[in-house]
C-alpha cells in the first residue's frame, strides 16, 4: 500500500523554483506528487501547516557526529536525531573521528550507521591528509569513489601552502567536482589561544586568537586557489576582513565558497566575561563589527552557506577549566531558530535567502542531489516544516547526547515542527519520531 | 560588596576604601601578644590551592585563624586532586563539608568564576592563571596608602611581564578605580596590545618614567613561563628593564619600590635596591595578613555584627 501525506496550507518557500506562496504539498511514496491545490486521497495523513513554512530540508555542511571513536560525546544515531529535530535532512560528518575518516572503509561505516538510524542522510567528509597530520595526502581517489565530495582536515588548518596547493591541484583529477575545505587559522598565531584577541581577552587573562590569524590563512588559501584553479571552501569565517577578502576573490573569479556558523552570526566576545566554556569555539566569536560584516556577507551572497559546526562534548569535558575545556558548541537544534531570530526577524535576511544558505547551497557543495529542493513534482520529499514565530527557551534535554550549547538559556523565535526524510516523518510536532 | 571577590572590577572605590579601613583596624591585632579575635568563630574557610604558593596560602591561613575560623588546606599534592578529580567534583565535596568560604589559587584563568557556580559559599580569588590576583592588589593599595597617605593622583609604574601577570591586571584595575595614574613599562612583547583600554599609559623606556613616580612596582620575571620569543635573554631584560642601583637614584626621594615577591634578585631588581629603606617588600607581606582578614571579615562576618 502506498503512503500518502498532505501538507496543507503552508507557506512554501523554495529558492530553486523561486516559489514563495501558500500551497498544499502532496507526498506519495517518498516523493513530492503535487504542489498547489491538490488531493492526496481520503486515506492521506494530513499535516495542517497554516501559518507554518514548508521548505527543502536543511543541509549542514559542517558537523561532528563523533562516531567512530568518541561515542561518549555523540553517536551517528544521536547526532542524526538532533539534526532531524533541527530540521536537517542531510549533514556532512567531519573527518576527525578515531580512526580518522581518511580512507573509504570509515566513509562506508559512518554512512551505514546513518542508514541504520534512518533519521538523516549523512555525507562523510574525508580528511585531506593522512590522520589529519598535514604531512601526506590521504587517498582522496578511493574516497571520491566512495562518494565523498568534500575534504577537510577539520580543526587543523592545512599547515603549509605547498600541501594546500597539492590538494587543490590533485583534486582536479576527478570527474566530479571535489571541494577542498580549510579551517583557516594560521597555527603559530593561535597556539594555546582561548578566545578572540582583544579588549576582553586582555582583561580576562585568556590567551588570544587574533582575527589576523584567520585573515592570513584566508588570504593564503585564496591565493593558492587562484593559482591552481582548484575548488576551495572556507569553513566558518569569523572576521570582517575575511569576508572582504572572499568578496574580492569572488569578484576576481576565484573558485571559492564560504560558510559561517549561527553562533558567529549571533554572539560577540563580551559574552565570555563569565568564562562560560560553552562559548569557547574555534575560530572564536569576535566583535560586533565582525558579526555585522558576517551578516552582510550572508545577505549579499559573499558567504554561501550557514553551517552549524555542531561539536558535541561530554558534560564533564566542558565543565572544566576554560583552558582545559575542548572548543565547540552543539548547533543542530538551535541553528534555524538562531538564524530566524537574529537575521530573518530583524530584516537582515529574507526567508528564501536563509533556505538558500541552509539548504540549497550546502546541498550543491556536498553533491547531495536529493536535498536542497526544488519542491516540485517527482522530487524526493526531503522537507522541513517550521513555525517561524514560535518562541521557546533553549534548555536541556536535547536530542543530542551533549548539552554544550552556546545558546543555553536564550529565548529564540522559530521552531521546527516536522521534518520529512524521503516522505517519512523523522520529526512530528517538534519531537523525534524514533 | 559583592558576594565573591573574583576581580578588582568587583569593587567600587568605596568598597576598596572600606576594605583598607577595615584592614587598618585589623593591623593592630597582629601586634598583640594574643593575635586573635572571635569574629569568624565557627566558620569554615577552605584554602584550595592548585598551584604552589606558600606565601599566599600561609597569609590566608593566618588571616582566617586570627579571625578564629576553622581552616582547611586543600592542596594539589597528596589529595584527590592529584588522582584526577575535577574542579567541579572537588567543589561539590567542599560544599558538602559546609565550607563558608573557599580561597582558590588555580593555574587556569577563570577557575574562581566557575567555582561560584558549584559552591554556595563565598569565593575569594587568590590568583587565577594570567587573570587576576585581587588580594595582592588590595594589600599593595593598603601599603601605598599607608606610606604615601593617599591613592588618588598617585603616579605608579608597573614594570615587567604585564601580559602574563595577574598581579599587574588586578593592581592596574584597582589603581585606576582609586584615581591613580598608572604606566605599564616592559618589553612591548609583554604588554597586551589592548592594555590602554584599562585606562593606563604604556611606555617602553623605564628611565623616562622613573623621575615622575610615586611608586615603582616591579613584577617578577617569570622565567619558567617565558619563551625566547618574548625577549632575547635575562641579561638583556635586566639591562633594559631591571631596577638597578643607578636607575633607582632617578626616583624622587619619597618614591616607593614595591615587589609582590618572590624576587629574582639581579634580574628585575638589584639586590641592594631590594634592601633599601624605600623598598616595602616586607611591609607588603605583613599588610597581606591584615588585608585578607578584612576581606574574610567583610565577606563572611560583617552581617553577623561584632566589630573587630
Amino acid at each position: 500500500m502506498s503512503e500518502h501525506l498532505l501538507i496543507k496550507g503552508g507557506r512554501v518557500v523554495d529558492p530553486v523554483s523561486g516559489r514563495d506562496e501558500v500551497a498544499d504539498v502532496v507526498v506519495i511514496d517518498g516523493r513530492i506528487d503535487a504542489v498547489g491545490p491538490g488531493s492526496a486521497g481520503p486515506q492521506a495523513e494530513v499535516i495542517e501547516a497554516g501559518g507554518l513554512v514548508v521548505a527543502p530540508g536543511l543541509v549542514d555542511l559542517h558537523a561532528h557526529l563523533r562516531e567512530p571513536g568518541f561515542e561518549h560525546k555523540e553517536t551517528v544515531e544521536s547526532g542524526c536525531r538532533a539534526a532531524a529535530v533541527g530540521g536537517f535532512t542531510a549533514v556532512a560528518a567531519m573527518a576527525n573521528t578515531e580512526p580518522v575518516t581518511d580512507h573509504a572503509a570509515i566513509v562506508h561505516e559512518v554512512r551505514d550507521l546513518a542508514v541504520v538510524a534512518g533519521l538523516c542522510e549523512v555525507f562523510p567528509v574525508g580528511a585531506i591528509t593522512k590522520g589529519l597530520q598535514g604531512e601526506s595526502l590521504a587517498e582522496l581517489g578511493e574516497m571520491v569513489e566512495a562518494g565523498v565530495r568534500v575534504f577537510s582536515d577539520d580543526g587543523n588548518c592545512v599547515p603549509t601552502a605547498r600541501m594546500l596547493r597539492n590538494a587543490l591541484t590533485y583534486a582536479r583529477a576527478f570527474p566530479v567536482e571535489v571541494v577542498i575545505a580549510d579551517h583557516a587559522e594560521e597555527a603559530s598565531l593561535v597556539d594555546g589561544g582561548q578566545m578572540h584577541e582583544g579588549v576582553h581577552s586582555a582583561a580576562l587573562g585568556l590567551r588570544g586568537r587574533p582575527a589576523e590569524a584567520e585573515e592570513i590563512a584566508v588570504a593564503r588559501d585564496l591565493a593558492i586557489a587562484g593559482m591552481t584553479g582548484g575548488r576551495l571552501h572556507l569553513c566558518h569565517l569569523s572576521s570582517a576582513r575575511s569576508v572582504e577578502l572572499v568578496r574580492r576573490a569572488k569578484a576576481d573569479g576565484v573558485r571559492v565558497t564560504a560558510e559561517v556558523t549561527p553562533h558567529h552570526l549571533a554572539l560577540t566576545d563580551d559574552a565570555l566575561v563569565t568564562y562560560d566554556t560553552n562559548l569557547k569555539v574555534h575560530p572564536p566569536i569576535r566583535t560586533s563589527e565582525d558579526r555585522q560584516a558576517l551578516r552582510e556577507g550572508v545577505a549579499d551572497g559573499t558567504i554561501d552557506v550557514i553551517a552549524t559546526d555542531h561539536a558535541p562534548h561530554a558534560v564533564e569535558e566542558k565543565e572544566a577549566e576554560f583552558d582545559r575545556s575542548p572548543p565547540g558548541t552543539i548547533g543542530f537544534e538551535t541553528a534555524l531558530a538562531v538564524v530566524l531570530t537574529e537575521l530573518v526577524h530583524t530584516g537582515a535576511l529574507g526567508l528564501s535567502q536563509m533556505i538558500e544558505a541552509m539548504s540549497r547551497a550546502p546541498a550543491r557543495i556536498l553533491g547531495a542531489a536529493d536535498h536542497g529542493g526544488p519542491i516540485e513534482q517527482g522530487r524526493p520529499a526531503n522537507l522541513v516544516i517550521f513555525d517561524p514565530d514560535a518562541e521557546w527557551l533553549v534548555e536541556p534535554p536535547f536530542a543530542s547526547k551533549a548539552r554544550n550549547s552556546a545558546f543555553m538559556g536564550a529565548r529564540l523565535r522559530g521552531r521546527v515542527t516536522h521534518t520529512l526524510l524521503w516522505g517519512r516523518l523523522t520529526v512530528a510536532d517538534g519531537k523525534a519520531t524514533a | 560588596m559583592n558576594r565573591h571577590l573574583l576581580s578588582m572590577h568587583d569593587l567600587s572605590a568605596e568598597d576598596v576604601t572600606r576594605v583598607l579601613d577595615t584592614a587598618e583596624s585589623f593591623r593592630e591585632v597582629g601586634t598583640r601578644v594574643i593575635k586573635k579575635v572571635p569574629a569568624l568563630r565557627g566558620r569554615t574557610v577552605v584554602n584550595l590551592f592548585y598551584e604552589n604558593s606558600t606565601r599566599t596560602r600561609i597569609s590566608f591561613e593566618l588571616a582566617a585563624k586570627r579571625l578564629s575560623a576553622d581552616v582547611i588546606n586543600f592542596t594539589t599534592s597528596g589529595s584527590s586532586v592529584s588522582k584526577g578529580e575535577s574542579l567541579k567534583d572537588t567543589a561539590l565535596t567542599l560544599q558538602a563539608m559546609g565550607a563558608d568560604a573557599v580561597v582558590i589559587r588555580h593555574g587556569s584563568s577563570g577557575a574562581p568564576h566557575q567555582l561560584t557556580t558549584w559552591v554556595r559559599g563565598h569565593v575569594l580569588n587568590a590568583g587565577d592563571g594570567t587573570h587576576e590576583h585581587p588580594t595582592q592588589a588590595l594589600l599593595d593599595l593598603y601599603t601605598m596608602r599607608e606610606k604615601l597617605g593617599r591613592l588618588d593622583g598617585l603616579r605608579v609604574a608597573i614594570v615587567g611581564d604585564v601580559l602574563h601577570s595577574r598581579v599587574a591586571r588586578s593592581l592596574s584595575f584597582g589603581l585606576v578605580t582609586m584615581g591613580a595614574e598608572v604606566t605599564l613599562v616592559g618589553p612591548p612583547t609583554l604588554i597586551p596590545l589592548e592594555a590602554p583600554t584599562w585606562g593606563v599609559q604604556v611606555d617602553y623606556d623605564i628611565e623616562a618614567v622613573l623621575p615622575k613616580l610615586d611608586v615603582c612596582y616591579m613584577l617578577r620575571v617569570q622565567t619558567e613561563r617565558q619563551r625566547l620569543e618574548y625577549f632575547p635573554s635575562v641579561r638583556e631584560y635586566s639591562r633594559l628593564f631591571g631596577l638597578t642601583s643607578r636607575r633607582v637614584a632617578q626616583l624622587p626621594e619619597h618614591a616607593l619600590v614595591m615587589h609582590p615577591g618572590p624576587m629574582n634578585r639581579g634580574v628585575e631588581i638589584d639586590s641592594d635596591v631590594a634592601d633599601l629603606p624605600r623598598s616595602t617588600i616586607e611591609d607588603q607581606v605583613t599588610n597581606g595578613i591584615a588585608t585578607r582578614m578584612a576581606l574574610l571579615y567583610l565577606l563572611l562576618g560583617a552581617s553577623d555584627g561584632g566589630a573587630p
